[in-house]
């Protein structure tokens, strides 16, 4: 089956410092995709850089398909049908996302009028339906409220229904729960999960919490200085990771039940993209860096069927693995 | 065991707040009938939502604010009113760490002259001494004399945090109320800060009182683990078994809203309604408009904190104690 989306080599500079430093990733239709990876690891500025939406001066290059077409430098015309049609994102900050002087209804029917060709009684009464879908009780008369009489996480709805205002294929969730409380984050999580079964969207979940992605997510890619170094299925991933960096971030992860052991911190920060270290960008905080680590950066391989490693150890770690399976 | 370096006994606090510019004043219960006590070199961690009152009780226990009633009692002495002298010298021995270490620091003064404030504020040592404090302070945190002479924009955030934690610690005080210290910070950063403040506790055997929203980090870090809702403490026992065998239907919800990576959690708990406002308290037992298993009681009558067994105290009229359910069958 051909991906729905499939990104190749995708690199982002800002004023000739960069930040994204080829990424391949591809996503089938349906598919759920994690991102993790620290801040400035370059999980939002894959997916604003591959919809057009960074500023003028970065400099993108690559490529980004959408059902086999391109669609980085595309005409604005073709992007604007892309955006918020066949692509819908939402963000950490809902407040920020709403025009806070208009009701949530002009702003959801302007992205019914924009996307779906509806007017008069039909407009608002899809607007309607897609309240009541994100669970926004009594509808029809919120409609007419302005964002500031709703919650967080009521908040966080809309942006949902806004976003699913166009059908969407695929919905790039930036951080969506992150500015909730944990109980409120398990509400929306189910809420994507179960828009996602009804609609047959597919979607990408750009988290720094390795929990949310590990139960949301089909697949993970856990990012590293704008580069993916690991990409695999979830649950291999969580239970067993390969590269250094995808292990650091798991043994990190404070434990909530069974004994307290000390944590296993990655030293170090994260390198200044302007100040790169030759070779692997991670070998300078990695523990099993040896001295080719530094000569030339490893390039993401397969290792395994749906499983590929950017990490020079890992052409012996796929001789274990096979060594295992063949036991 | 020692007696406890605090003992926080039924304090509560309320504030007025007005809806709109013409409503009516209402009082919004922030805390409501706390009680804690830390021993002395341990930790006790205080999770809940934002609004539970969980900043607030820190704000109390560390007398930037008085409670309405109740009384935090310090080292076996009750907290001097604020800006008094005997306040002053109380409050060497306390100190608090926020969230955001940016916004904690002054950006215009090289980090090591703000590490070395408290030590002028408070009059410790001559002014070669406190260069040399500052020096180890640094060392402590393990940053070098170099980090210091540098403003706080030029440091990472775990890097600032770090700065935090020694300025905290140049009083040398017994007892650190940490809100939310590591939140802001990405995971293997966390995981350093989290490493270092455990040593340091070790080291120093300091007191912390630990809030944070974070089951995980909480657990890690404190021996006694206090959830809050609304205002009052629903759950409270010891960390190690907690979160593995929560009782309170809040505690069993938020465990659940807390996946474990490589663990598909069996059944997910979703609570439904919206997080609860302080400003409208549901009556009886404040989460049973959202609880699973509300019965008609729980609507009426507050439940009291009660002992079920181990060092575990649970506020629910479903959760019942060992003694409670022999009195039952007899």
């Amino acid at each position: 089956m051909p991906p729905l989306v499939s990104i190749h080599d995708l690199r982002v500079a800002f004023n000739g410092v960069q930040v994204l430093r080829g990424i391949d990733v591809s996503l089938q239709k349906g598919e759920a995709l994690g991102l993790v990876g620290e801040s400035g690891s370059g999980k939002s500025v894959t997916w604003l850089a591959a919809l057009g939406l960074l500023p003028r001066h970065a400099q993108v290059t690559g490529s980004v398909r959408l059902d086999g077409r391109e669609i980085l430098g595309a005409p604005a015309a073709e992007l604007d049908q892309v955006r918020g049609g066949r692509v819908a994102m939402i963000f950490q900050d809902p407040a920020s996302a709403l025009n806070p002087v208009l009701t949530v209804r002009r702003q959801l029917c302007e992205a019914l009028v924009l996307h779906r060709d509806l007017s008069g009684d039909a407009l608002k009464a899809e607007a309607r339906r897609l309240l009541d879908l994100v669970g926004i009780p009594d509808a029809a008369r919120r409609l007419e409220a302005y964002p500031h009489e709703f919650s967080g996480g009521q908040v966080q709805r809309i942006m949902i229904a806004m976003a699913l205002a166009g059908n969407p294929d695929l919905l790039v969730a930036d951080e969506p729960t992150t500015a909730l409380d944990a109980t409120i984050q398990a509400q929306i999580l189910e809420l994507l999960s179960t828009v996602r079964r009804e609609m047959g969207m597919a979607m990408v979940l750009i988290s720094h919490d390795l929990g949310v992605v590990a139960e949301n997510c089909d697949r993970v890619a856990v990012m590293y200085a704008g580069r993916i170094v690991e990409e695999a299925r979830s649950n291999q991933l969580f239970a067993d990771p390969v590269h250094p960096y995808a292990q650091g971030l798991i043994g990190a992860l404070p434990p909530l039940d069974g004994p307290r052991r000390r944590l296993t911190a990655i030293p170090g920060t994260v390198p200044d993209p302007a100040n790169m270290p030759s070779g692997c960008a991670f070998a300078p905080r990695c523990a099993l860096a040896t001295e080719p680590c530094g000569l030339a950066a490893p390039s993401l391989a397969p290792i395994a069927e749906d499983r590929s490693v950017a990490c020079i150890r890992a052409e012996a770690s796929r001789r274990a693995l096979l060594g295992v399976a063949a036991e | 065991m020692s007696a406890p370096l605090v003992e926080v006994a039924a304090i509560s606090r309320s504030y007025a707040m007005r809806s709109g510019m013409f409503g009516r004043s209402t009082a919004v219960h922030a805390v409501d009938g706390v009680s804690l006590m830390i021993p002395r070199g341990e930790t006790l961690g205080l999770v809940g939502e934002s609004g539970s009152g969980k900043s607030t009780t820190g704000r109390i226990v560390l007398g930037l604010e008085p409670p309405d009633s109740g009384e935090v009692r310090f080292d076996g002495k009750s907290m001097a009113a604020p800006a008094t002298v005997s306040w002053r010298v109380q409050r060497a021995r306390m100190q608090m760490i926020f969230q955001d270490p940016l916004g904690a620091l002054d950006r215009r003064l090289p980090v090591a002259a703000q590490i070395r404030e408290p030590l002028d504020i408070h009059g410790l040592g001559t002014p070669a001494e406190r260069e040399a404090r500052v020096r180890e302070l640094l060392r402590a945190v393990e940053l070098t004399p170099a980090h210091g002479a540098r403003y706080p924009g030029a440091l990472s955030g775990g890097q600032r945090q770090r700065i935090v934690l020694a300025r905290a610690l140049a009083t040398k005080p017994d007892f650190l109320v940490c809100d939310e210290p590591v939140s802001a910070l990405d995971v293997s950063i966390q995981a350093q800060v989290v490493n270092l403040l455990a040593d340091l506790q070790a080291q120093l055997s300091l007191t912390l009182l630990f809030i944070s929203h974070d089951l995980r980090v909480v657990r890690q870090i404190s021996n006694v683990v206090a959830v809050m809702y609304l205002g009052r403490i629903v759950e409270i026992g010891s960390a190690d078994d907690l979160f593995a065998r929560p009782e309170h239907p809040y505690t069993q919800a938020l465990v659940s809203a807390s996946p474990a990576p490589g663990r598909r959690s069996a059944g997910r708990i979703v609570l439904a309604g919206d997080p609860p406002n302080p400003a409208a308290r549901p009556g009886g037992c404040a989460f049973h408009p959202r609880c699973p298993r509300a019965i008609a009681r729980c609507a009426s009558e507050v439940p009291m904190l009660s002992a079920v067994g181990g060092n575990r105290q649970v506020a629910c009229h479903l959760v019942t104690g060992p003694q409670v359910q022999r009195k039952d069958a007899a």
